[in-house]
């Protein structure tokens, strides 16, 4: 199911959350909306899981107008949405068969429909036999398997996970993050991420939109993104990813030296093929300190990363040092001190 | 005290002491819990109202400040009309069902409302994301999940209502409460006040026991 956004606005008295966002969230792939926390996050997947009216603007489920439904409507069609939560919200007085039973109890599925599909939700998810586990004797990830059981019992077209992997360790976002892409591909779900670690939005989606102060700053596939970021926000989110070794064995950026030096470097695909930096440094009679260096594989593409001084006897010189390799297609940052 | 006094006394008022108490809980449940439920529904979003409104629950929370700042021996004498209403007497074990049942109500209500509103706001939350209606998020989702909460809240009122109808007995509503009045101080028999008294503080103690092991009981369970 694709999602539209209109124009959408939210205010809390004074506080713009979401102020004037255009979105098309595309049917059938996993679609990021990353932002600091206060940037409108919550808010936005309140407005587009029908939890919340807007203040003004629209929402669309493929061709059908959602936000201006009656009360009833709207509930009709939470039905065929399924949602996961940072903190899993499980219901502690059922057992994960009575949790992931409720959605299709208040749905009027039969008993023997239920109990069948309970048994082969929880062998999707990975939790074979534990129909009559208590939610309290699960871990953090088996109750979030619980929870995505739960939320696809009655084949939703969508699936809202908000921050679900926020309150995992590493290890288990990881393993979480793939079950949602499994699950994804095999249920043809329209999966909205709502995060704040760009861990996941690397990991898991294929485009993404950048939230700050309640407006959309930066959208596009996830690689375009991470080779060419454009809005400061952006490039602060991807600063703080490099070098954070997440499990993924694939994205490998190592630190050599002490500090991470004062820019950073970035290779997309098309240009790692020429010799840059030995021609930049040849032409313009500028060395290049390497402190570190690696490979990211982001939205299926890997992206070379890299850590630099530019060490050159004339200041002056800097500027057009890099520009120069801004115009062989490299991405240049400066590192903040 | 012999057996003969015992069986006589004491053994009937304990019996009218838990009729009482049986009835009157059972009728504040029947007004109060209600009301609790509706207080919670209505209170706003962030207390985890299902279904704000305003007004509404500022009525209700001020007629439930009322009765309960209500002193229960005037409430009883206000309330004898209606007991003849109901039930064609103002006196005896019966008609202080009445009164005992209206000032337990309000009671009933705050421990309702405040059990319902210590359930996980994000939870109520989810139960709304998957198009729960309230009457599904309250029947399968609050009382649930605030079970353990709720017995403790019943366990309170039935210890109240085991105060009030001991009061309630001293003006003619029998029970325990009357007979150590009657006997004890008005006949100056100190060991029959002494006796009901203890009959009352076992009862007491009964309950509390009882209630705390089923909640402690259901909260193992999850």
């Amino acid at each position: 199911m694709q999602i539209t956004l209109n124009h959408l606005e939210r205010s809390y008295g004074e506080l713009h959350a979401v102020n004037d966002v255009s979105l098309t969230i595309p049917s059938n792939k996993i679609f990021g909306i990353i932002g600091k926390s206060g940037a409108g996050k919550s808010t936005l997947v309140r407005l587009i899981s029908l939890l919340e009216k807007p203040d003004s603007g629209e929402v669309y489920y493929d061709d059908k107008r959602v936000d201006n439904l009656s009360s009833e409507e709207l509930m009709m069609h939470r039905r065929h949405i399924g949602m996961i939560f940072q903190n899993f919200n499980l219901f502690s007085s059922r057992d994960c068969a009575g949790n992931i039973a409720y959605p299709m109890e208040i749905n009027g599925y039969k008993r023997d429909v239920i109990d069948k599909r309970v048994k082969d939700l929880l062998h999707v998810v990975g939790l074979d036999g534990r129909e009559n586990a208590r939610i309290s004797t699960l871990s953090g990830g088996q109750k979030q398997r619980v929870a995505i059981a739960r939320a696809l019992s009655c084949n939703p077209g969508i699936l809202f996970c908000d921050e679900a992997t926020s309150a995992l360790d590493p290890q288990t976002t990881s393993s979480i993050l793939d079950l949602i892409k499994e699950l994804q591909k095999k249920m043809s779900l329209t999966v909205v991420m709502i995060t704040h670690q760009m861990e996941v939005v690397r990991d898991a989606c294929e485009e993404v939109a950048v939230l700050n102060d309640g407006v959309v700053v930066e959208e596009g596939k996830v690689s375009d993104i991470f080779s060419k970021p454009q809005h400061p926000v952006t490039k602060d989110f991807l600063s703080r990813l490099v070098g954070v070794d997440q499990g993924k064995k694939t994205d490998t950026v190592y630190q050599w030296s002490r500090t991470k030096g004062s820019y950073i470097l970035r290779f997309p695909g098309e240009v790692t093929d020429k010799p840059i930096i030995s021609m930049i440094s040849k032409k313009f009679d500028v060395d290049f300190n390497l402190r570190a260096g690696g490979v990211q594989t982001v939205g299926g593409e890997e992206i070379g990363t890299m850590y630099v001084d530019i060490i050159c006897s004339d200041p002056a010189k800097l500027p057009e040092v890099i520009s120069a390799l801004r115009g062989e297609g490299l991405i240049v940052e400066e590192v903040k001190k | 005290m012999n057996w003969t006094t015992f069986s006589r006394l004491i053994l009937p008022a304990t019996g009218q002491t838990l009729v009482m108490v049986f009835f009157s809980t059972l009728f504040s449940l029947i007004l109060g819990f209600p009301l609790g439920v509706l207080l919670m529904a209505t209170s706003r979003e962030d207390q985890g109202g299902i279904t704000p409104h305003r007004m509404l629950n500022e009525v209700m929370d001020k007629i439930v400040n009322v009765l309960r700042s209500f002193p229960f021996i005037i409430l009883m004498i206000v309330l004898f009309p209606l007991s003849r209403l109901i039930l064609h007497t103002a006196i005896g074990t019966k008609a202080t069902i009445v009164p005992l049942s209206i000032a337990a109500a309000p009671f009933v209500a705050r421990v309702v409302e405040s059990a319902l509103k210590e359930v996980d706001p994000g939870v109520i939350q989810a139960a709304r994301a998957m198009g729960s209606t309230n009457r599904q998020i309250i029947v399968k989702v609050l009382v649930p999940e605030a079970l353990p909460s709720l017995i403790d809240g019943v366990t309170l009122t039935i210890i109240n209502l085991i105060g009030y109808s001991a009061m309630a007995g001293a003006i003619g509503g029998g029970g325990l409460g009357d007979l150590a009045i009657r006997y004890g101080y008005q006949r100056f028999r100190p060991e029959i006040m002494a006796v009901a008294v203890i009959v009352i503080l076992v009862l007491v103690q009964v309950i509390q026991f009882a209630g705390n092991k089923l909640s402690a009981k259901m909260l193992a369970s999850r």
